[in-house]
């Protein structure tokens, strides 16, 4: 088991001292020079003439200026003191407020929308392979839904429940008329800006995860020892039963990595309704070439995947009884 | 098991929950406690000053005692300062395009998610009209050039900062002389020729000069915000050039008041200096909103949840004419004019090197398809000289009329088949006179629809008077390389926004000395002495001698309709859409109506966004 788990963490390690030197490398290998797009938003205000003293300057307030070797040694240097540097787009900002900003929005809009779907999609969808009628209604839309293309259903959601019902704002994440306090008032209006693009995601999500989860519950009804059982006049539940758990493994896996990317934010859900999570905030980055964003961002989808990896290491362990007994039989 | 996972899911619900709704971040504890404060003493009405004070104290005692926060929770009255109240509230939306970051009034760059920084916080000494050209005096009285050499300004009696400071000479005085002392600051340039500036007494200043250049000053003039030397003078050189000066102190109709990552707040200023002079602004607090999409925000406008949107939005139009929205003109092109796209083209390679393949080019693209298709008639066609309409008497008709230019394929064709391009190999593109390919690229960075849109039509109208030209659209920073590095062909650029001289746009369409990056203009690399000699000459000319001004600009159109080296489009649009069921009085051409730019966008309070304000009047009164 300590063999196991440490050979794990080595493996763990390695994975993201390289992960984390690709997610440096790959922002400087972008086309484009990231002062000079910052330099141009100035110039497009003002009178240009100090372009150069500027450039110069702004290359030396972000190290840009230093050999590419001493500012990876930096890079590491200072994310080791917890330092993920100076964003680029929204100057001077450090990159720690920009995503401590963010973050907690799409945790509050992911988390919920990822572990409900989950669930409710893996119940439905055991639920519907087992009756016919069922299947033949249901599970087309589960498969229209999982196929929208996301936009197109987060923007007839705006549109029908926003605009024609009235009964759910269209932007932002609490209305505009409040500031943030601990009152009915405002915990009311986090939650109804919460709710569309909360059931936006579910929806699609839903879909997803019903469809995957009768697909193998009809496969592994059909396995040799779903009729051994069968043959042998075991009850029906019992059956679904040991169906159900067989066919929730591969979810597992899939709710783990998405869990994982959680950081990287759902952009599309925050651009349809102004939701001001990290997701928008990652394109922009990318789009500015602001390379301290962006390495932060990836930072935490880096952590995020590799821990939920690791639990799903963990969790089989706890679900699998097969992990559990190779590892026994490779350990004694 | 499945029981036990679905106790664990729905605490992994509740934590979220709670996680999400935990930071809340220090500002909003005091918030709270002044309610408390005002329900306790039951004041009834206070000055903004006196509530800044206030909030000031409570910071203070709520740090010691942190229980306050949980009475406040308990009290179940609904706060009544923490909801604005819509008919004292303006929305605005359409200029920031990020989070807030910075309220330092020398990083221009950056202000726009701030906007209202420099104009709302910050002031100018005058602000300017571009609809009328002329300049307002705002923090000086009155400036004025007692000789060829020297300019004296006078300043307002009973100016001050919000924390109630006298705002006098010396301040301006700091001001100027900080660009003196770093030159990474963007005004810094001015001190190539200005040698001094003296402060006489608390009103009178006087600028020293060194053969000035008299257009660009007068743009300092109303684009300098004057910050306060009692605050500014004790912060290092980081602090002034990079410092994101939090809480900015101010000498403006508006206060900061608080931000999130998708909203500024401004409150007014009930001390302003400025109420005597230009009157209250009416609304009590801005909320500038920042929406990730253009149909987020043509959704708030409809719903009368944005008032002022400054968003591009397409097809407006239509929603003008159903009467959901109301615009500067009531018909196309429904928008004030901003900038004129130029499509630069690169003089270093062949064949934009040949002036006669530039000007046929001019003739072969479709600017009327590139009006009423690319942006369905929100947008208006350029004048060939490339001046706004509001400079519109600086056009030469003269040269305009022998020299402009205007869409004709088959003019186009036979410039090029006079100028020696051919269709050798037959494979309906012209070939170079000496026989060599021609194959071009237009750009545009990736995701500005409206140029997109713009650029696909360029090379449409260009290949169909036989130049082989194709639209591309690299990423924006991929697009910002080539073009400062002269490696593209042909691109689209305006980046000379509304000003109060010409001398704005020629200085971007022909800036020199040519560099290897041409970080600011002239990006074709355009190298003519002459051109040169004459963007200078107009820069020396009095802003007062109109006469001078005229003469000036004729001679750069002559010669730039000549050459060609660059071809202006189309004016984009000062984008600007309305809801009056809340604020009326808006800018628009109805005779009784004021005629300003209803901006807010950064850079443009000054030329009107802030009148805009004074103006408006509520629906409900």
């Amino acid at each position: 088991m300590r063999r196991y788990l440490g050979r794990k963490l080595l493996i763990y390690l390695l994975t993201f001292f390289l992960a984390v030197t690709i997610d440096w490398m790959i922002p400087r290998f972008m086309p484009g020079d990231p002062i000079m797009n910052v330099m141009s938003r100035i110039g497009a205000v003002v009178n240009p003439s100090a372009a150069q003293a500027m450039y110069e300057y702004y290359r030396h307030v972000f190290g840009l200026d230093l050999p590419i070797w001493q500012q990876y040694f930096n890079f590491w240097n200072s994310l080791l003191h917890g330092d993920l540097g100076i964003s680029i787009y929204v100057f001077p900002t450090p990159v720690k407020t920009v995503l401590m900003r963010a973050v907690p929005y799409d945790i509050f809009l992911l988390i919920p929308s990822i572990l409900l779907s989950w669930w409710a999609g893996n119940h439905f969808g055991a639920f519907a392979a087992r009756s016919k009628w069922l299947d033949n209604t249901v599970s087309p839309i589960g498969y229209i839904l999982t196929a929208t293309p996301y936009m197109w259903l987060g923007i007839l959601l705006a549109w029908l429940f926003g605009i024609v019902l009235g009964l759910f704002p269209i932007a932002g994440a609490y209305s505009f008329e409040l500031r943030p306090a601990l009152s009915l008032t405002f915990i009311s209006s986090v939650l109804k800006h919460w709710f569309l693009p909360f059931a936006s995601l579910f929806l699609v999500g839903f879909g997803g995860w019903a469809i995957g989860m009768r697909n193998m519950i009809i496969y592994e009804l059909e396995a040799d020892y779903s009729h051994y059982l069968e043959a042998l006049g075991a009850p029906r539940k019992l059956i679904r039963q040991y169906a159900f758990q067989n066919s929730i493994l591969p979810q597992i896996t899939g709710l783990a990595l998405q869990l994982g990317v959680i950081v990287a934010g759902a952009l599309v859900t925050e651009v349809v309704f102004s939701y001001p999570g990290i997701g928008y905030l990652l394109l922009a980055a990318i789009q500015n070439q602001d390379y301290f964003l962006i390495q932060g961002c990836f930072l935490f989808i880096i952590i995020g995947v590799l821990i939920a990896n690791f639990g799903i290491d963990i969790i089989y362990l706890i679900v699998d009884p097969r992990t559990r007994r190779g590892m026994a039989g490779e350990t004694a | 098991m499945r029981k036990r996972l679905l106790s664990v899911l729905s605490l992994g619900v509740v934590l979220s929950l709670l996680i999400a709704c935990g930071p809340t971040p220090q500002p909003q504890t005091v918030v709270q406690t002044v309610e408390v404060e005002k329900v306790v003493t039951k004041e009834v009405e206070k000055t903004v000053v006196e509530t800044v004070q206030v909030e000031k104290k409570v910071v203070e005692t709520v740090q010691v005692e942190k229980p306050v926060e949980v009475v406040v929770t308990a009290t179940p009255a609904a706060p009544t300062e923490a909801v604005y109240k819509r008919e004292e509230t303006l929305y605005v939306s359409g200029a920031a395009w990020g989070p807030a970051s910075t309220w330092n009034p020398f990083q221009p760059g950056s202000l726009a998610n701030t906007t209202g920084t420099i104009g709302n916080v910050y002031e100018f000494l005058f602000a300017f009209d571009p609809m009328t050209g002329e300049f307002i005096p705002w923090l000086a009285e009155s400036g004025n050039w007692t000789d060829a050499t020297t300019y004296e300004v006078t300043l307002r009696q009973g100016l001050t900062w919000s924390d109630g400071q006298p705002l006098t000479a010396a301040d301006v005085r700091f001001t100027f002389e900080l660009g003196q002392k770093y030159a990474a600051l963007w005004f810094s340039p001015v001190w190539r020729y200005l040698t001094g500036v003296e402060a006489m007494d608390d009103t009178h200043l006087k600028f020293t000069f060194n053969d000035p250049l008299y257009q660009e000053w007068a743009n300092y003039l109303y684009n300098l915000p004057i910050v306060p030397k009692h605050i500014w003078e004790t912060r290092t050189e980081e602090e002034i050039t990079t410092g994101t000066n939090e809480n900015p102190i101010g000498s403006g109709a508006y206060l900061y008041e608080t931000r999130s990552e998708d909203r500024n707040v401004w409150i007014r200023n009930e001390n302003w200096w400025g109420i005597k002079v230009f009157g209250k602004p009416a609304p009590k607090r801005i909320v500038d909103i920042r929406f990730s999409s253009n149909n987020v925000a043509l959704g708030a406008v409809i719903k009368g949840e944005v008032d002022l949107s400054n968003n591009f939005l397409p097809g407006v139009a239509t929603l003008v004419q159903k009467g959901y929205v109301k615009t500067y003109f009531a018909d196309a092109p429904y928008m004030l004019s901003a900038n004129t796209a130029v499509l630069f083209l690169n003089t270093t390679k062949k064949p934009m090197d040949d002036a006669k393949f530039r000007r046929a080019l001019a003739f072969a693209i479709d600017v009327p398809s590139i009006v009423n298709v690319a942006y369905a008639n929100l947008v208006k066609a350029a004048s060939p000289t490339g001046l706004l309409p509001s400079l519109s008497r600086f056009d030469d008709p003269d040269v305009v009329a022998r020299l402009g230019y205007t869409f004709d394929t088959a003019k186009a064709k036979k410039m090029l088949a006079d100028a020696g391009y051919k269709d050798v190999n037959g494979d309906g593109f012209v070939e170079a006179p000496d026989g060599s390919k021609i194959e071009l690229e237009v750009t545009c960075p990736f995701g500005w629809t409206d140029w997109m849109a713009a650029i696909d039509i360029i090379a449409q109208s260009a290949q169909a008077a036989g130049i082989n030209i194709k639209a591309a659209t690299p990423d924006y920073g991929a697009w910002n390389t080539a073009l400062q590095g002269g490696t593209f062909d042909m691109t689209l650029n305006n980046w000379a926004g509304m000003s109060n001289t010409p001398w704005t746009l020629y200085n971007l369409l022909f800036r020199h000395p040519i560099q290897e990056q041409m970080q600011s203009g002239n990006f074709g690399r355009y190298d003519n002495k002459e051109m040169f000699d004459l963007v200078d000459a107009l820069a020396k000319v009095p802003v007062t001698d109109e006469v001078g001004m005229k003469a000036a600009c004729s001679k750069i159109q002559e010669l730039m309709l000549t050459d060609m080296p660059m071809i202006p489009l189309w004016y984009n649009g000062l984008w600007a859409q309305w809801n009056d069921s809340i604020w009326t009085n808006w800018p628009s051409e109805a005779p009784d109506a004021p005629k300003i730019l209803p901006s807010t966008w950064s850079g443009y309070w000054q030329m009107g966004g802030l009148m805009t304000l004074i103006n408006l009047k509520p629906a409900q009164p």
